[in-house]
């Protein structure tokens, strides 16, 4: 069997993929990537269905030796690096490029200042259980993923494949995803909690992620909102990007993690679009909302829809030749797909 | 989508009702739904589906359901109350002006609808609590309360699937595992199923405990749909 040994498991490392949405009325969490789009192009990278269970490293990267056979791995995460172990061979290959190691080989992966998260994917897969539909790991409820935990040293993590297939490597220049500091929402479902003036001054203001901060929600300080008619409501479901404001006023947005229902009242919920930049920050980051309707929540989503299947035809007819061209197609997507659509015209 | 503002047995009927009818229809659009008291969460693709046709299609759904159509399942699971299981038995008690033989009897006496799951995985929401013994949260929550304490807290009764804080009153234990992350069916109970508490003895419930780790006692359920 080919393994991934850990030789240091970095903060906070879980086998993540899209979630585990079908158990909600069960109360068990989602879970799945934080940033959906990076965990999505490390599988494109890998030659994977993008729905295979992939590592996520929280603020600090791991390091692995591949121990059995031959491996093909993907590295994707903005300024995420690849990087040998002291005194070991050079990997020869960067982010957004497959790679493909044998056995006895050690890497290290080091997260750069631009992003929080980061995402391992190995060709085939990693050979841990589906549970309810999922490879995701619930670490609070001990469920999915490697055991139920974040990675440990000497874990092993065992892979779907036994080498790597004999195919040309995949690469994309890595996507210069600008740094996020507004995230659009949408206004509810309980905003009726709040008066027109509070949620004037949420809109207007800067808050900060708090160090009490993980995979479960966001704490955000800057701002005490004052709840117009108290602070319970009747427990309800809650969506991932949910903004709850507890009876301290300080708001929390919910995450992968997130408890299914809650009794808070939930003053807007990020859009799904800019879920992933949003799993990209860290605790001490500063953020701030702007409401928008459902339309443009949409066209957001269609967008980076359309930017994440574009990339995926480029990987598919990839070869070396087409490098330069494929760079330009990229530089010029980035340029009209996600970053003009993160600061849409006026309406 | 909400059906109601209150924590009542005939919204929730019809809340669990559309929920059962709605995970029966195909090509919706739906990816997820998430029953609770009064309202349906459902996530929805936009691609597929309008949210204004999604809700005035389930909506019209409410004009002929069944709320018989898929009843629950019905269990019934031991319980040790008052002592270390139920340590907040005494305090019910004394709060209520009954004996704790009264509170136990009360409690263990009425069947519980689960209206809802959340908060933890397969922790259930179920009522009602029979008037007599309800009691408010605590002012203090406690930090650790173990897996599968039996708690009060007004109109609703739960069992702790995972060690976990807390700030209702523990009144019994069972030993039958509400959550399991490693089977097939992780979670035991589920929305619209009833749920009747048997009190056993602390050598009873020491034994059932043995059983359900060697594999020798499993719950079962009545009229399972």
């Amino acid at each position: 069997m080919t393994v991934l040994r850990v030789l240091s498991p970095g903060l906070h490392t879980t086998v993540q993929d899209l979630g585990r949405s079908q158990a909600q009325h069960l109360g068990i969490p989602v879970s799945g990537a934080l940033d959906s789009v990076s965990f999505r192009l490390a599988n494109l990278l890998a030659g994977n269905d993008e729905t295979a269970g992939a590592l996520e490293m929280i603020a600090q990267g791991a390091s692995f030796e591949v121990s059995g056979g031959s491996v093909r791995l993907a590295l994707a995460g903005p300024d995420a690096r690849l990087e040998p172990i002291e005194g070991g061979e050079p990997i020869g290959a960067k982010a957004y490029q497959s790679f493909t190691l044998e056995s006895g080989a050690r890497f290290r992966i080091r997260l750069g200042g631009a992003s929080s998260v980061c995402y391992l994917a190995a060709e085939g897969g990693y050979a841990v259980p589906h549970i309810m539909g999922s490879q995701s790991t619930f670490v609070r409820g001990g469920m999915g993923g490697f055991q139920g935990r974040p990675l440990q040293s000497d874990d092993e993590i065992p892979l779907s494949q036994e080498r790597a297939s004999s195919r040309p490597e995949l690469g994309l220049p890595a996507p210069a995803f600008p740094k996020q500091s507004e995230f659009r929402i949408i206004l509810g479902p309980q905003d009726d909690y709040f008066s027109e003036d509070e949620i004037a001054a949420f809109l207007a203001a800067n808050f900060t992620i708090s160090h009490e901060s993980d995979r479960m929600g966001f704490r955000l300080s800057g701002l005490r909102l004052t709840h117009a008619k108290g602070y319970n409501i009747i427990s309800d479901g809650i969506a991932h990007g949910a903004i709850q404001v507890p009876g301290s006023g300080e708001p929390i947005i919910l995450l992968a993690d997130r408890q299914t229902t809650g009794g808070y009242p939930k003053i807007g919920v990020v859009i799904s679009a800019d879920l992933p930049a949003l799993g990209r920050l860290r605790p001490g980051e500063r953020l701030s909302f702007r409401a928008v309707d459902f339309e443009e929540a949409r066209r957001a989503a269609r967008e980076l829809e359309s930017w994440l299947s574009q990339a995926k035809s480029a990987v598919s007819k990839v070869a070396a030749e087409l490098a330069v061209d494929m760079r330009a197609l990229f530089e010029q997507n980035l340029i009209d797909g996600v970053v003009n659509a993160k600061r849409p015209m006026a309406e | 989508m909400e059906l109601g503002n209150e924590i009542d047995r005939q919204v929730n009927a019809k809340v669990i009702a559309l929920y059962k009818k709605a995970q029966r229809l195909e090509h919706t659009g739906i990816i997820a739904i998430i029953p609770t008291f009064r309202a349906l969460f459902v996530q929805f693709d936009p691609e597929r589906v309008r949210p204004e046709a999604l809700q005035e299609r389930l909506l019209s759904m409410l004009d002929d359901l069944d709320y018989e159509d898929a009843p629950g399942r019905r269990w019934t699971l031991p319980a040790c109350y008052g002592e270390e299981f139920g340590p907040d038995l005494a305090e019910i008690a004394r709060q209520t002006g009954l004996s704790a033989n009264e509170v136990r009897e009360t409690h263990a006496g009425a069947h519980y609808f689960v209206y809802m799951i959340g908060f933890l995985p397969g922790y259930a929401y179920m009522g009602d609590v029979p008037e007599a013994i309800r009691v408010p949260r605590r002012e203090n929550p406690r930090t650790r309360l173990p897996r599968g304490s039996v708690a009060v807290a007004g109109q609703v009764t739960s069992i702790y699937p995972l060690e976990s804080p807390g700030g209702w009153s523990l009144i019994a234990r069972t030993p039958v595992p509400m959550f399991d992350p490693a089977a097939d069916m992780p979670v035991l109970l589920a929305p619209g199923d009833l749920v009747a508490f048997e009190p056993v003895s602390p050598s009873e419930f020491a034994a059932i405990e043995r059983d359900i780790a060697s594999g020798a006692y499993t719950v079962q359920a009545e009229g399972a749909s």
